[in-house]
């Protein structure tokens, strides 16, 4: 089997916890329009939780993970309630700035609390080691991320799908106006779904430090990898972040893999052609 | 077929499964006064969108005059004499109005491209747009920031900053949307006493304006055009009754 | 409410754009660095020259609503042309170092500003960030003819003129990019109370109704922001020239990132805002530039958060108002 599979296992893998840190704030954004650049600090207090209840209380890694959310969700209602709710109707200008301010007191924070070097995180030994199939090493932990990934996927797909909740939401996003006027509580389902996707990218952290490393500077780098996933996947679309985490996870590596010389260039030009193309994103609304 | 100041032929607009334009045929002779009417969602502000091109037709075309312009983009559109008010005003909040409408005039002019010159050096623009402001009693006001002036007076200048345009066909979106009954007459009035020269189109939901200022309406219900007569003959056709059942005001001929 | 009898409208106007005292008290204060803090003057001619810079920012996003995350792709292309006319082909002449170092901004700035009149919102953001980035990454891969992150070596600064040498001390730096600035300056002044000036607050205040006064809103941008990528690029330049050196963070995302808060601290579209912005910024870097960057980021991003959240208008717009509550006026 060439490599070729090996690199598109690995791009799938990193792609899918770019998705599970993106969709989120592809979401919320395009449900209140509110472009939240600290989103990737929820994602990061994940991770450094995981870290936290690994070595100082000796939790088992798996059930760290619940506890990432929980944390991330609760950070997230935090500082909404405090900051974010005065600013939905506010600028993209301010906004942007109000939550790159947050981002840059979370990563002083992590760099004081925890220093700046990465964080060791020791795998439980089942989760370490390969699958050896048709002449490749497939990483366990990276499988069971897949795996993880794409069961939390299924999960957010028949919930908007199928539930109320679901519904309600899809009709804030679809037209934020037109949902109140229904009678729909846009502000409290808001809230309610920052929460699940500042959750959901405190699990992603939680999950990404194996795969890629955690320290303080999480936050900023990977804010960039998680807009172009939402604004080439489209805002308020999980299909389009789906689509665009994929994309960019395999760009990325195999870029990096064939490439190596032009590797972190290729996705900066592979989003902006995919932006002049279609500017409101993959699935976005035109 | 003659030919008039602004035409819509077979124009076709839908978004999915949402028809908001079927078949639109359209003629509005020179310096006539349409009134667009028709319940909510029927598509009128969609047309105005779609004859000023910041929307574009899945089929169909529009013509100014004698020439297609269904290629052409909005800015074009008014450069040719095109031009609309907005429903929901549409201003610039922290510009004075005085600025807002030598704006308007210096785009039409085509000198606001000059960044070497102080505005102040361009007097005629700025007698230009003190005139319209002052003949739509803005002159007093002109000074103040868009932001801090009366709703009423915004919708003025909605109507000052398409004025400034040099308009040969224009199209009002329900210019007195919001405006108390007694300072709308005024609005209608200034409508009222544009040069014959300019062919109007409004959008109103007040059938006593429609009655009072339009020589003919159309019109629309789920993006077709249902009707077009003069007011008496809309007033008296029963279709138009069965669709404002319940709004008309108006229901004999005056 | 007090009446207020109005002229007239070129009245009006004159009045708007005419030299205020505060400001010829500005540029004389600019002076004072000579005599007050003559040790100061290489500070000095840094924050003449990030002034500079921010001016340009303050075009494109004060006046004209354009949020760029990659303005420092400009400064950087003016950086490099200057030091690559030095280090590579031996030309150190400052002026016409300047020149180059223009055309080569002018020219990338034109040919992006195609790409970036076309967007707004999220995507037009995302893109600015993109061809920033794009850029770091190939000055970096390129970094035998770059020098990568160590920098440039062999850039030397020809005395102007053939007389005044740029030295340690400063002297010649500060009054070259304070002449610079104020030049520039003058010309960003005309620019803004120009009916171009006029346009581009149109299009800031509402992008939707410029074309339907039948204005090109695309080329009204694209316009400006070839304008404003020169004069980033002549700031670059100037840089280049008075350090002697120039490495991959002239044109990186922390120069790009820092900018944005220099105009917001000092407030936008207000062309001063920017300069005040730059001043008190990096003094305020220079004074504590013993602390650990990681604590710096750590109350500029306090200050960010306090000056959303109190001061939207920045330092100015703050000034303003308390100067319009003291006057007494709503």
């Amino acid at each position: 089997m060439p490599p070729v599979f090996g690199v598109l296992f690995d791009g799938f893998a990193y792609g899918m916890l770019l998705f599970l840190m993106s969709v989120g704030l592809s979401v919320t954004l395009g449900m209140m329009n509110f472009v939240n650049l600290a989103h990737c600090s929820f994602a990061m207090l994940g991770g450094y939780v995981t870290v936290t209840l690994m070595n100082t209380t000796g939790w088992p890694f798996l059930a760290t993970l619940p506890a990432a959310f929980l944390v991330a969700a609760a950070a997230s209602v935090v500082l909404e309630r405090i900051f974010f709710r005065h600013f939905y109707r506010a600028s993209d200008l301010e906004q942007c700035l109000l939550t790159i301010g947050i981002v840059f007191v979370s990563v002083a924070g992590a760099a004081y609390i925890y220093g700046t070097d990465q964080q060791p995180v020791r795998l439980p030994p089942y989760l370490l080691g390969s699958i050896h199939f048709a002449g490749l090493d497939f990483a366990i932990y990276r499988l069971f991320l897949i795996v993880t990934a794409m069961l939390i996927t299924v999960v957010l797909a028949v919930t908007l799908e199928t539930t109320r909740f679901g519904a309600k939401v899809r009709a804030a996003v679809n037209n934020q106006r037109m949902a109140r006027g229904l009678g729909i509580n846009v502000d409290g389902l808001f809230a309610v779904t920052f929460a699940l996707g500042s959750g959901l990218a405190g699990l992603g952290g939680a999950l990404a430090i194996a795969m890629i490393g955690l320290d303080p500077s999480f936050a900023l780098t990977y804010l960039i990898y998680v807009l172009i996933v939402v604004s080439v996947g489209g805002l308020g679309s999980i299909a389009g972040s789906f689509a665009a985490a994929m994309l960019l996870g395999v760009s990325d590596i195999a870029g990096k893999y064939y490439v190596p010389a032009v590797g972190a260039f290729l996705i900066y030009l592979v989003m902006i052609v995919l932006l002049m193309w279609r500017p409101t994103g993959l699935f976005g609304r035109r | 077929m003659s030919e008039g100041a602004l035409a819509a032929r077979g124009v076709n607009k839908s978004f999915g499964s949402l028809i908001v334009a079927a078949d639109v045929e359209l003629i509005l002779p020179p310096g006539m006064r349409y009134a667009l009417i028709g319940p909510n969602g029927a598509g009128k502000t969609t047309l105005i969108n779609l004859m000023t091109g910041m929307l574009a037709p899945d089929s169909g075309q529009i013509f100014l005059g004698p020439d297609d312009i269904t290629a052409l983009p909005p800015h074009e559109r008014v450069r040719r004499g095109l031009v609309r008010t907005f429903q929901i005003s549409t201003l610039f909040p922290h510009l004075t109005a005085l600025e807002s409408v030598t704006l308007a005039v210096c785009e039409r002019r085509q000198v606001a491209r000059t960044w070497w010159n102080r505005l102040t050096a361009y007097s005629d623009e700025i007698d230009e747009a003190y005139d319209i402001l002052s003949a739509l009693t803005l002159g007093p006001v002109c000074h103040r920031l868009t932001r801090e002036l009366a709703y009423g007076q915004q919708r003025l200048l909605e109507i000052a900053l398409a004025l400034a345009a040099k308009p040969k066909v224009l199209l009002l979106d329900e210019p007195a949307a919001g405006v108390p009954r007694g300072e709308s007459r005024e609005l209608f009035a200034a409508i009222a006493g544009l040069s014959r020269d300019i062919t109007v189109l409004f959008i109103e939901h007040d059938m006593d304006l429609v009655f009072r200022f339009a020589s003919r309406v159309i019109v629309m219900v789920g993006g077709r055009v249902l009707v077009e007569g003069t007011p008496a003959e809309i007033a008296a056709d029963p279709q138009v009754r069965a669709v404002y059942l319940g709004k008309a005001r108006h229901g004999a001929a005056p | 409410m007090t009446s207020e009898t109005i002229a007239g409208p070129h009245e009006f106007l004159r009045d708007q754009i005419r030299w205020r005292w505060s400001e010829i008290a500005f540029w004389l204060a600019t002076l004072l660095p000579f005599v007050l803090a003559p040790d100061y003057l290489v500070l000095a001619s840094q924050i003449a020259i990030t002034a500079l810079f921010v001016l340009s920012l303050d075009l494109i996003l004060g006046f004209s609503g354009i949020v760029s995350l990659g303005h420092a792709a400009y400064f950087g292309v003016g950086a490099y042309t200057a030091g690559l006319l030095s280090a590579k082909l031996g030309w150190g002449e400052p002026l016409t170092g300047l020149l180059a170092a223009a055309i080569a901004a002018g020219i990338f700035g034109y040919l992006t500003s195609f790409i970036i009149a076309r967007f707004r919102h999220l995507a037009l953001i995302m893109i600015t960030l993109g061809i920033g980035l794009v850029l770091q990454e190939a000055a970096n891969s390129v970094s035998w003819l770059t020098g990568g992150f160590d920098g440039l070596q062999g850039v030397h600064t020809w005395p102007i003129f053939g007389r005044l040498r740029f030295d340690l001390y400063g002297y010649t730096a500060y009054s070259y990019s304070l002449a610079g600035l104020f030049i520039i300056f003058l010309i960003a002044r005309r620019i803004i109370h120009s009916p171009f000036g006029l346009a581009l607050r149109g299009i800031r205040e509402n992008g939707l109704r410029m074309p339907a006064i039948g204005a090109p809103t695309r080329t009204h941008i694209r316009t400006i922001y070839t304008i404003a990528a020169i004069i980033a690029g002549i700031a670059g330049a100037m840089l280049t020239q008075t350090t002697e050196t120039v490495s991959l963070e002239a044109l990186g995302f922390q120069r790009s990132a820092d900018v944005l808060v220099m105009l917001i601290l000092g407030g936008t579209g207000r062309l001063y805002g920017g300069l005040i912005g730059a001043a008190v910024y990096m003094v305020a870097r220079d004074q504590f530039s013993g602390l650990n960057p990681q604590y710096w980021y750590f109350w500029i991003g306090l200050l960010l958060i306090a000056v959303v959240m109190l001061l939207p208008n920045g330092i100015l717009g703050g000034l303003e108002n308390l100067a319009r509550r003291v006057r007494g006026k709503p």
